[in-house]
């Protein structure tokens, strides 16, 4: 009951939507009404277009988000663990972490073509660098009492990384990883977009230039449903992961 | 561990000019290592100009399109858009952020918008704010307006809402108006957060409108960027995105110095800073 007072706005807005354009108070060319648009989603998803497009997207975000959280966290760990490697990556790092990744959507393209391999490229690119910096901030921060105390009873240098500072390294690694979440469906679907032959985004834009904006709606909502399905999963992983901490 | 703990100590003691030009040395070190790297790979003839010009040539490139007046020209289109869309994303970020924290009603409404919309890649809305706004500024700026507003508004609700209780009792207590407690103590207390806020949603900004650019063409890096792959021109391309990352990055720093400056009476300041 209180979750459906809290989610009541949601509702009013769906509602306001469907009058708006039922009494043609908005032009339902720019806005289909809300029961176009589920008709729209239903034939979609008979039809197999929805699942198809889905799939490929999902593994595109999936592959790409594998590669960037190991390349990631180990070059994050790295970082804090070896003095070198913060010294050779560290500006390199720190140079490419505010630039906009979606400048690199050309280059993927003429790299590797219009297929997975851009996409997937991409979002290793992009994620990469939360990811990284996640793990260096996390691994840096590992308290200095355990790490002693683990050396005065002997642990290896290899074991103590095991032991003390890959897990002190993960909360921060897990935020890391859900900034990286988040952008891994923003550089999928702006990707798609613009250049791709499959996919979510593609399905987007190709139903917007035929015009059929109901099914459109649909295929935006899916998206936007399906990253905020993700990011909630995704909260529910860390919460378990990180319950030792309490 | 203990060689970190180590340098981190000499670190924090008094940097002598030595040791500056030490540490100046070994950023860009790797930073020209990467740039020669780059050159002698495209020179090898491992890749084809077209994969990879050779870093010279892209400089020569920007170095016509400076002289030109183009780079200006897009770079300025680029950044009015990124922080137009900044700004009004900043004001209203605070603005809904502090009414939410106030007024039960507006938190109410706002309070699952908020938290379902912050998740969702709202770049797939664009083709929807194209087909109600068009294809020029109105519809770039929105877009990053409704992407940039999360971040703020959440970092402000956090900046609040973990507002120092005492502070809040004294302040009462010594007969602080509603006015003054917020343009007096709220506001300056939450600062940090709704900076940090601030610098996760700059790079936002400018990742938007590089590739509401790059979808919608005209001017602009973005759209410079996607006419030059359109026509198979690699050079272009990554001139593109050495102008796009350079940008990027100047706009971050500037925005960290921004904090420093903003900070200055704030604890965070005397720390030594993170990354």
């Amino acid at each position: 009951m209180t979750a459906a007072i809290r989610y009541l706005p949601l509702l009013l807005i769906a509602v306001a939507w469907e009058t708006a354009s039922q009494l043609q108070l908005v032009s339902t060319l720019a806005l289909p009404p809300l029961s176009d648009v589920a008709v729209a989603w239903w034939d979609l998803l008979k039809s197999g277009e929805l699942v198809t497009n889905g799939i490929a997207s999902l593994w595109r975000a999936g592959a790409g988000l594998f590669l960037s959280i190991i390349i990631g966290a180990s070059v994050g760990i790295a970082m804090a663990w070896w003095r070198p490697a913060q010294i050779v990556m560290g500006p390199l790092v720190e140079a490419m972490y505010p630039m906009p990744k979606s400048a690199l959507i050309p280059v993927t393209v003429i790299w590797l073509g219009f297929g997975d391999g851009s996409k997937i490229l991409l979002i290793l690119l992009g994620c990469m660098l939360p990811i990284a910096v996640g793990a260096y901030n996390g691994a840096r921060g590992s308290d200095q009492a355990l790490v002693w105390t683990a050396r005065s009873m002997g642990a290896s240098r290899l074991r103590m990384l095991w032991d003390v500072v890959v897990p002190s390294a993960t909360p921060e690694l897990l935020n890391g990883i859900r900034t990286a979440l988040a952008l891994s469906f923003i550089l999928l679907v702006s990707s798609e977009l613009i250049v791709a032959r499959s996919g979510l985004g593609y399905l987007i834009g190709s139903l917007g230039s035929n015009g059929s904006y109901d099914a459109m709606y649909a295929v935006v909502l899916t998206v936007a449903f399906i990253g905020f399905a993700a990011d909630r999963l995704f909260q529910i992983f860390q919460n378990r992961m990180l319950r030792w901490q309490q | 561990m203990a060689t970190m703990s180590g340098a981190q100590l000499t670190d924090t003691a008094r940097p002598t000019l030595l040791s500056r030009a030490g540490w100046l040395l070994a950023h860009a070190g790797s930073i020209i290592a990467l740039a020669i790297a780059w050159e002698l790979f495209a020179r090898s003839g491992a890749v084809t100009p077209f994969q990879l010009p050779t870093l010279s040539s892209v400089l020569v490139r920007i170095w016509n399109d400076a002289m030109s007046g183009a780079l200006w020209l897009n770079a300025g289109v680029t950044l009015y858009r990124a922080l137009a869309g900044f700004a009004i994303a900043a004001v209203v970020g605070i603005v809904l952020g502090m009414a939410m924290t106030r007024i039960a009603i507006v938190r109410w409404f706002f309070d699952p918008i908020v938290s379902v919309g912050f998740p969702m890649p709202k770049v797939a809305f664009l083709p929807v704010i194209i087909l109600w706004l068009g294809v020029y500024d109105a519809s770039k700026i929105t877009m990053i307006v409704v992407d940039a507003a999360f971040p703020v508004i959440t970092a402000t609700i956090v900046g609040i809402q973990s507002v120092d209780k005492y502070l809040i009792w004294s302040a009462r207590n010594l007969g602080a108006s509603n006015r003054e407690m917020l343009w007096q103590i709220m506001l300056p207390a939450a600062m940090p957060q709704i900076l940090t806020g601030l610098q996760v949603a700059l790079p936002i900004a400018l990742i938007l409108a590089v590739f509401t650019e790059m979808v919608m063409g005209g001017y602009g890096l973005g759209g410079a960027m996607m006419s030059a792959s359109r026509f198979a021109d690699s050079r272009g391309v990554f001139a593109g995105i050495l102008e796009i990352a350079v940008l990027g990055y100047v706009l971050v720093k500037g925005m960290a110095i921004l904090r420093r400056r903003l900070l200055m009476w704030h604890q965070e300041a005397m720390a030594p800073s993170t990354v």
